[in-house]
């Protein structure tokens, strides 16, 4: 699967505070939240991005609360993956969960400018800047997490478990 | 080759003899979690999972505390079907009026033993490592799978020892000790790992100030913070659980990833500036820096010690005209008794807000949201852009008795410029 879009660059430790303000928390709907995705980072970033456009951050991407509407409101939003130096733990399997791509390399970071045209690969993990003719490794999923993936998330992922084992 | 008291602990419950950090397991959970905000998306994949009850409506604990009492219509309906969801699974549930915000409610309950895993959808059920469990927070769809099955896939951190030497000097405590060292490791510095936190001034520090501590591992990046039970935590557990467990204790040859040591002796009451947790300075180097707001509450810093300290700082002393102070008890349990103890009264007295317990202000929800411009002293977790409402607001992060001396003297300032020694300490010069 490959995914082909803007890049939109931010620094490091973007926390899920400012991936969607608390105060949207009384909403649950992908849509609704996607309307103030990063809203207190970039106020212009839901009327810029493009669907299958790609955010690449810093490090510690997705850090502090565990809001799982933090990876729903930038898929929402129409982000198509994330590309980070390195991912916050609790965001990282939410992301994983929900079917949000996310790659981890920091070089395809620094190699990266706001508005490259950016193609990721998602099997192989290959990244190329459209733009600067560069291509950069990100670092493989654990094979475990494979298996979630292709199973298209977590609830798929166990759903198959639990019929396998008949407990549905 | 021994092992950590976080590997233990995952061994145990992934029947398994020995594990290496790393790899990835599959554990038993004790107690899955969730609150007003998290719960209505865990239920929603809950019923996506096609399972019909909960796995063990015991080892399931839904906490309304972040946007209740309901602070609009959406957040009452979310609170509703959560509360409907906790009637239908005859799960554990605690109401407002008989509440508290979760880390500080269910600990209480005698929902956690040493030992145990715990799994919550908040980032902050890292709090229970002060009892000896191996607790972490996760999204609404991992609890939704632990709800129903009682089993979740969990990667082996590897684990930082982190050693406190020395006696803590007066007004210094759990918060100042758990803000210098996410300022010594930065806000990713234990990405993924798990903290066992030890020496002699972690033996000294009262429960709640352990509580402290653990609740904020996660803001070191950290997947747990643990604390070896002593006596201290078996005198809290005696009179709230029955339960048996055994004491989980690191062996002598484990493996650390890093040790770091920190001489706790020379530590000063610490303040992190806007807009991370890591930004920690010594109270000595903050300058002048005029405040509007004081929050002293939240599942950090909300149980009876953190309100014996403010209180020992506000009694007989009165909050800055220009500042609004807002006491918020972490639990019925903790308002009831510190309405015995008279230290609501206090707070009155001097002219602070107090509330029923709430998260609220903590993520700017309600009861204490700040404007732009405005600037607020909280004892609360996290101080990024608009955490505690607009985000051209700051929040500096602060403990009990740093935030109550502030609220007296209308800016950031020191216990010890408003009241001297601590009575404790003035008691030991006699």
């Amino acid at each position: 699967m490959k995914l082909k879009g803007q890049a939109h660059k931010y620094g490091a430790n973007v926390d899920t505070d400012v991936i969607i303000p608390a105060r949207y928390l009384n909403l649950t709907e992908p849509a609704a939240l996607a309307a103030h995705c990063l809203e207190d980072l970039d106020a212009q970033f839901v009327k810029r991005v493009k669907r299958g456009d790609l955010i690449v951050a810093g490090a510690n991407f997705g850090c502090g609360s565990s809001r799982e509407h933090a990876p729903i409101a930038l898929k929402a939003a129409g982000v198509g993956g994330v590309i980070a130096a390195s991912f916050a733990r609790i965001f990282y399997r939410n992301a994983i969960n929900i079917g949000l791509p996310i790659l981890e390399c920091p070089e395809a970071v620094a190699g990266s400018e706001a508005g490259d045209n950016l193609e990721v690969d998602l099997t192989t993990g290959v990244i190329r800047n459209l733009t600067r003719e560069t291509q950069f490794k990100a670092k493989a999923y654990p094979p475990f997490l494979l298996d979630i993936i292709a199973a298209g998330g977590l609830v798929e992922y166990t759903r198959n478990k639990l019929a396998s084992k008949g407990v549905t | 080759m021994g092992m950590t008291m976080a590997e233990k602990i995952l061994a145990a419950h992934a029947g398994r003899k020995t594990l290496d950090p790393g790899d990835i397991v599959s554990v038993r959970v004790d107690l899955a979690l969730a609150n007003d905000i998290t719960a209505p998306l865990a239920i929603q994949e809950f019923r996506r999972l096609g399972v019909a009850r909960v796995f063990d409506p015991a080892k399931v604990v839904l906490v309304p505390d972040h946007f209740v009492p309901a602070k609009d219509i959406l957040s009452a309906e979310n609170a509703k079907l959560m509360r409907e969801f906790a009637r239908e699974q005859g799960v554990h549930y605690f109401e407002v009026g008989r509440m508290g915000i979760e880390h500080v409610v269910v600990p209480e309950q005698g929902l956690v033993a040493p030992g145990d895993v715990v799994v919550g959808a908040d980032s902050h059920t890292c709090t229970y490592g002060a009892l000896g469990a191996f607790a972490t927070g996760m999204g609404s769809t991992d609890i939704a799978v632990a709800m129903a099955t009682g089993e979740i896939w969990m990667k082996v951190p590897p684990t930082i020892q982190l050693v406190y030497n020395g006696t803590l000097p007066p007004w210094v405590g759990g918060k100042d000790l758990i803000l210098a060292t996410i300022g010594d490791l930065g806000v990713d510095g234990a990405n993924y790992a798990a903290l066992e936190f030890t020496g002699d001034a972690i033996d000294a520090l009262e429960l709640d100030g352990r509580f402290t501590m653990a609740n904020m591992a996660i803001e070191a990046g950290a997947k747990a913070g643990l604390f070896e039970a002593d006596w201290q935590a078996l005198e809290f557990l005696r009179e709230r659980t029955s339960r048996q467990f055994d004491i989980p204790v690191a062996d002598r040859d484990a493996h650390y990833a890093a040790i770091k040591e920190y001489d706790a002796s020379k530590l000063e009451p610490q303040v992190s500036f806007p807009h991370s947790p890591g930004n920690a300075k010594p109270i000595s180097q903050v300058g002048d820096v005029p405040i509007d707001q004081v929050v002293i509450g939240s599942c950090t810093n909300g149980r009876m010690e953190d309100l014996r300290a403010a209180h020992e700082v506000l009694r007989g002393r009165q909050v800055h005209p220009r500042v609004r102070c807002l006491v918020i008890p972490g639990s019925q349990e903790v308002y009831l008794r510190a309405l015995k103890e008279g230290l609501l009264a206090s707070f009155v007295e001097a002219g602070a807000a107090v509330s029923t317990p709430t998260c609220g202000p903590c993520l700017g929800g309600h009861m204490g949201v700040l404007a732009a411009g405005e600037r607020c002293v909280s004892t609360t977790n996290r101080n990024f852009v608009g955490r505690m409402g607009s985000p051209r607001a700051e929040v500096y992060l602060a403990s009990p008795a740093v935030a109550a001396a502030s609220a007296v003297l209308g800016r950031i300032g020191s216990p010890a410029e408003v009241v001297g020694l601590p009575e404790a300490a003035r008691g030991e010069q006699k």
